[in-house]
């Protein structure tokens, strides 16, 4: 019975990787890209508000992450299951390495670092999305 | 402006622009492995050498990273050589890629000259080169 609720659920929601907390995940992402891009620009170093950005964007990754490994465990699988967890893998892992290098570079470039993956993870999330959907289903 | 760093500043592939540099390269290395691995562990079978290529190219991005990370005098030749290997490897998958479609029936990071990841396999390499060139020790 629980596989028969689970799979209606599913099936409403769609993939589980493309929906508004995937959008929020890429918002977010941009936002703080952008907002290093002007500190990068202007040689500021990395501020509070890209660091405070960075920590709630990988808690919206992995959000994202329990939601996907839910519908495995529900039975859904995704289309290219080899290259869907391999960008699983890196996407989690972005934000920290964007926060830890930002914080051994203190400079203009740190923001540039930060600036950079976070142009970088968007993509990684629609390639996620791209590799779930890949079977049409 | 950002010319006024000293000598020894430059020197250092870690530093600023090199940090950035190494960012894109641990990316790169965490994005090839993962997928590789997988793909390898997985689906092997289905396409041998492209899953090999994309191994050996994370294992690039992974020394490379490291060897600029590290920045001494045996770093540098290491990053020298990785970023010398990764772009010969991605011009000549490039160029094979395109001529002879069966040698590689999935993607690799450096099919199609890196098209599959915004040509940045190819752009990756140069700037690496660039910027060992740019931190060089003067002879003098």
């Amino acid at each position: 019975m629980n596989d028969t609720v689970s799979t209606t659920v599913a099936a409403a929601a769609g993939s589980p990787v493309d929906g508004p907390l995937a959008t929020v995940a890429i918002v977010i992402s941009l936002a703080v890209a952008l907002w290093a891009l002007v500190a990068a620009v202007r040689h500021r170093p990395p501020d509070r508000i890209q660091f405070v950005g960075l920590a709630v964007l990988e808690v919206a990754l992995l959000a994202l992450t329990v939601v996907a490994l839910v519908a495995l465990g529900g039975g859904e699988r995704p289309g290219e299951p080899g290259a869907f967890f391999g960008y699983l893998a890196t996407l989690v892992c972005l934000p920290p390495l964007a926060w830890v290098l930002a914080r051994m570079e203190p400079t203009r470039w740190g923001s540039g670092i930060v600036c950079a993956i976070c142009l970088v993870t968007p993509v990684v999330a629609v390639r996620l999305q791209q590799t779930w959907e890949a079977l049409g289903g | 402006m950002a010319d006024t760093t000293t000598a020894h500043e430059h020197r250092a592939t870690n530093r600023g622009p090199g940090r950035l540099l190494i960012a894109v390269y641990i990316v790169f290395a965490i994005a090839a492995t993962s997928r590789a691995g997988l793909q390898i562990a997985t689906k092997f079978d289905e396409a041998p050498v492209a899953y090999l290529l994309s191994a050996v190219a994370a294992l690039i991005y992974i020394v490379a990273a490291v060897g600029l990370a590290r920045a001494g005098h045996a770093g540098r030749r290491v990053a020298l050589a990785c970023c010398a290997v990764e772009l010969v490897g991605v011009l000549g998958v490039g160029v094979l890629s395109i001529a002879d479609k069966e040698l590689f029936p999935d993607e690799t990071v450096w099919s199609g000259f890196g098209s599959g990841y915004g040509y940045v396999p190819l752009v990756l390499p140069v700037l690496g080169l660039f910027w060992l060139w740019r931190t060089r020790r003067d002879p003098a």
